[in-house]
């Protein structure tokens, strides 16, 4: 696939940015403001990335962001993208991005209302699996097993990470779709399909967070790569609710899941009984979603 | 002059309509909801002239009004108590933000345990989120003001709240001045503020800052409010030459040699004015402006005719305290020469105020002289 990824006349992040070294959320949106740019509109949610961007009048990235109180992204995307439609500014994208806490929790009812109401914009949520611009205290994104600072030794994340797609599914939204950070021609390919399609339209971005999850700022790319392949977190898209396609998946078999969680401090001391059970819900997850795409054929 | 028999509530809408939004958002919270089925009508028969957008909670609708305003739009949305407290957050924020937006509140009791009655505690308890609050005691007011806040709120760029009781004065019906809608766009115009999201130009707006450029944003606001009085009398000598009506940010009612005066804000204003001809030697004060708080304008009030008592009708009670006005207005003369005793009736839970409970009141304040605080239950 023929990209422009290092196309720097495109770029609309600037650097100087404040991520910590190896962010995959940093990575995500440098991504994703370059595929969606120069047009663009952001709303931006209580998350890394409100540190990110840095400190007004000073600002990391090439576009306007409209910073907004921690639950209520989606109904401020739904009044950026209608004022600006009333100002006459069709063309200009809105995106909304926000943290797997802006998503999956206190930011829920916003995104359901605004899905619901198949609001005209794009909803990017950067998952990296917990509350880490606090310091890593466990979401409802947060894997079973995963170690937080609410959930310290002998403590772990019970109950299983919410399946936010099949929630964005049942709203019957035009597009939705996964991505990640090792594979930007997929994100890239999304994220421009999604911009030419009208309503309400949800990105989930897995994004590594080097101090959160506990490894080498080097080890983002192949920690996404490594979700990828065990099948924790499936590429994949969704349209109109109801037609789920792989979009892209590595040949062969999948890896072990325990590959993918022994690089990583916040699964250290995970039991071996937990993680064949975690192990057990991924092939059963990817067992339902490889019946739903026989099912769209 | 096209007068028509129309509530509170529907006035608050008409008057939005007459204005021209680019966005209403709304939430339905009894007793508020005649406002956005009114406008839900005016957009049904396509005489909106902007979005209407039926959110999944008051929250959700003021900050979809926020979105809207800071791309430009002039926005408004209506709410009562619960609702209102639930919006606490973005309340706060939209003044940060200093986008003009404006609000509708239809005073309601805030539970527990569930009540309907026009406690004003709901509003009040937004005393501090920086924005403008001003009361109405009838449906010409709720109809003329709202036409004002928008005025008054793109001017300062500070969001405004109009303020009136649940039923008394959102479901009772009075034969109302509506001014068609020429004259209104006339008169107000299209939004005179720039939006804050423009496309095409990068900006971070509203992100981390630090308590040093804090307290110069919170200062600026705080100037911006206390140009409110001001702003809104050159609203109203405007209103007065093209309607002939017109407001102030306190509305004196008092006879001459009146050493009392009864202060009132929304419809126990109205009832006061009523009964002011059975009460000898009394004056009304109507508290229309609560935030800025109208000081100056009630120290001259109170000077100039020589007051020496004020008695405060409070739906509403600051628990610990008492009512809010009566604080408010104790705070406002502390330092004053030949400073007013100032008396606390409280009406707290919305409850009634009768032309006999006041003619009782001033009638045992002349007897009893200085007496603090009151409870309405007891004066009946």
């Amino acid at each position: 696939m023929k990209t422009d990824i290092m196309n720097h006349e495109s770029e609309m992040l600037y650097a100087g940015h404040n991520a910590c070294p190896g962010c995959g959320a940093a990575l995500a949106v440098r991504y994703l403001t370059r595929a969606l740019g120069p047009d663009l509109a952001l709303v931006l949610t209580a998350s890394c990335w409100s540190i990110i961007t840095g400190m007004p009048p000073l600002t990391a990235l090439k576009c306007p962001i409209l910073h907004c109180p921690f639950p209520s992204a989606g109904s401020v995307g739904s009044g950026v993208r209608r004022g600006l439609n009333a100002k006459g500014q069709y063309d200009t994208t809105v995106v909304v991005l926000a943290g797997d806490g802006g998503t999956f929790d206190i930011g829920l009812q916003a995104l359901s209302g605004a899905a619901q109401r198949n609001e005209d914009y794009m909803f990017v949520c950067y998952d990296n699996e917990a509350y880490m611009n606090t310091g890593m205290q466990t979401s409802s994104a947060t894997p079973f097993g995963a170690r937080t600072a609410t959930a310290p030794y002998p403590l772990f994340k019970e109950g299983q990470k919410k399946d936010i797609m099949q929630i964005m599914a049942a709203h019957s939204i035009p597009y939705a779709a996964t991505a990640t950070v090792a594979f930007p021609e997929d994100m890239e390919r999304k994220l421009k399909k999604a911009r030419e399609i009208r309503g309400f339209r949800f990105i989930h971005i897995l994004s590594p967070c080097p101090p959160g999850w506990g490894t080498e700022s080097s080890d983002t790319i192949h920690l996404s790569r490594q979700a990828v392949a065990t099948g924790f977190f499936p590429l994949y898209e969704i349209i109109n609710g109801v037609s789920w396609k792989m979009t892209c998946q590595p040949e062969g078999k999948r890896l072990p899941l325990k590959e993918y969680l022994s690089g990583q401090r916040r699964f250290k001391q995970m039991e071996d009984v937990r993680i064949e059970a975690l192990q057990e819900e991924v092939d059963h997850d990817w067992e339902v979603l490889l019946k739903r795409i026989e099912a769209s054929k | 002059m096209a007068f028509e028999l129309i509530s509170g509530s529907q006035a608050a809408a008409i008057a939005v309509q007459r204005v021209g939004v680019d966005l209403v958002s709304a939430y339905p919270i009894t007793p508020q909801t005649a406002i956005v089925e009114t406008l839900a009508n005016f957009d049904a028969r396509g005489e909106l002239g902007g979005d209407f957008v039926s959110v999944e909670s008051e929250y959700a609708a003021l900050a979809c009004a926020y979105g809207a305003a800071a791309a430009g739009a002039r926005a408004f949305t209506a709410t009562a108590s619960h609702g209102l407290a639930y919006m606490h957050e973005m309340i706060h924020w939209c003044s940060g933000a200093r986008v003009p937006i404006v609000m509708v509140n239809v005073n309601r009791t805030i539970g527990a345990p569930w009540c309907l009655d026009p406690d004003q505690g709901d509003s009040l308890s937004q005393r501090d989120t920086g924005w403008m609050q001003i009361y109405c005691s009838g449906a010409q007011e709720v109809l003329d003001t709202v036409m004002q806040a928008f005025l008054l709120s793109e001017e300062l760029l500070l969001p405004c709240m109009v303020v009136f009781d649940g039923f008394y004065i959102s479901h009772t019906y009075e034969a109302v001045d509506v001014p068609d809608q020429k004259t209104v766009r006339d008169f107000i115009g299209p939004p005179p503020f720039e939006a804050q999201v423009k496309p095409g130009a990068p900006a971070n707006l509203h992100g981390l800052t630090t308590g040093d450029n804090q307290i110069e944003l919170i200062r600026g606001r705080h100037e911006a409010m206390k140009l409110a009085p001001q702003s809104f009398k050159a609203i109203n000598s405007r209103f007065q030459e093209t309607f002939g009506r017109s407001y102030g940010a306190i509305d004196p009612v008092i006879p001459d040699g009146a050493k009392t005066v009864i202060l009132a804000a929304g419809a126990t204003a109205e009832t006061v004015r009523w009964a002011l001809p059975k009460m000898q030697d009394t004056g009304l004060l109507q508290l229309r402006m609560f935030r800025p708080f109208p000081r100056e304008e009630l120290c001259s009030a109170l000077e100039e005719h020589g007051v020496e008592k004020v008695i405060v009708i409070d739906r509403n009670c600051s628990t610990g305290m008492g009512g809010i006005f009566a604080q408010e207005l104790r705070s406002a003369l502390y330092g004053m020469d030949n400073q007013p005793d100032v008396q606390d009736i409280i009406l707290a839970g919305g409850i009634d105020l009768t032309i006999e409970m006041l003619e009782r009141i001033v009638r045992e304040e002349k007897a009893e002289g200085h007496v603090e605080q009151k409870w309405g239950v007891d004066l009946r």
